[in-house]
């Protein structure tokens, strides 16, 4: 049980709040590919040591899923929506279903011992849902990373460069493909898709 | 393009993504008051600039953030090993004058 302080970020529905992507348009356009923001949604950073059975059986009851210690691996809870990704030896990332977040936090703090941190980090990124026939169209020719099926399985998520900002691809399953966008550059990517997408007859909704 | 082996992704990936920290291996001196100015200024300042093989130390800045080293051929640019922090490298410049591969 740890001793630090936290506090709930979540404002609740009487504050007005907005996404990286509030001040920007939706795009009508086909269904070859469609890319959805869903904003809002809980962003947690987890750190600790692999080693440490406390954090794996904290996420394990708290989120449902085994904690991924294999590189680039992706670990979803079909039931509750929450998925656990590996980014480092140290460090996942944790998204969960909207309002979550403070909870969520809550409990793993109750459960892990030892050395860890959990940083919310909702406020600085946002998630772009990806699907349609051209989504590998447009991401191969948006990133250098080789997202082509052999390399790029269903589960298997990185942190790698879209269109040179920095960006995380995710794989949950056969329709979808995922992008976590900073804040600061969601402006920038979306501007890049819109533009990327439009020989693809893209429909972008924010 | 440099294609670059993570040792912590455990995968090639795009030069792009990482960022080269310069020479390896650099202890801080343990007593840096007692440590001479040209002592420490040697420290802070002097590297190595060799023709041939040199340990460096990158990040993987887009990828898992984390730090490791490579063994690299300064005149070839060749790669010849990555590997983490904490760990000696397995190319010297010392192994391949003994006949190690070049
Ligand atoms: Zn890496």
């Amino acid at each position: 049980m740890s001793k630090v302080a936290v506090f709930n970020q979540c404002p609740g529905s009487e504050v007005r709040a907005e996404s990286p992507l509030a001040h920007l348009a939706s795009i009508k356009g086909g269904s070859s590919l469609v890319v959805t923001e869903h904003a809002f949604l809980g962003h947690l950073i987890l750190r600790g040591q692999a080693d440490n059975e406390s954090l794996k059986a904290a996420v394990q009851s708290v989120i449902g899923v085994e904690l991924p210690l294999q590189p680039l691996t992706l670990a979803l809870n079909e039931t509750t929506g929450a998925s656990v990704q590996w980014l480092s030896p140290d460090e996942w990332l944790l998204i969960l279903p909207a309002g979550q977040e403070y909870d969520v936090e809550q409990n793993l703090r109750q459960q892990i011992s030892g050395h860890f941190s959990i940083v919310n980090v909702g406020g600085g990124q946002t998630l772009l849902r990806l699907t349609g026939s051209k989504v590998f169209d447009l991401l191969s020719k948006s990133c250098v990373y080789d997202v082509h099926e052999r390399n790029f399985p269903v589960g298997k998520g990185v942190s790698t460069t879209f269109a040179k900002a920095t960006a995380i691809i995710r794989r949950p399953n056969e329709q979808e493909w995922e992008l976590v966008i900073r804040r600061s550059f969601s402006d920038y990517c979306y501007r890049w898709i819109a533009d990327a997408g439009r020989e693809f007859d893209l429909t972008f909704t924010v | 393009m440099l294609h670059i082996f993570c040792p912590y992704c455990g995968e090639h990936r795009e030069e792009a993504e990482f960022r080269p920290k310069g020479q390896a291996h650099i202890a801080r001196p343990l007593s840096p008051e007692q440590c001479s100015d040209e002592e420490w200024a040697d420290y802070l300042f002097f590297r190595d600039n060799p023709r041939g093989i040199h340990h460096e130390l990158w990040v993987h800045a887009t990828g898992c953030r984390k730090f490791f080293n490579v063994t690299r051929h300064t005149v070839s640019y060749e790669i010849l090993e990555t590997y983490k922090m904490g760990e000696k490298p397995k190319v010297t410049a010392e192994s391949l004058a003994k006949g190690g591969r070049s």
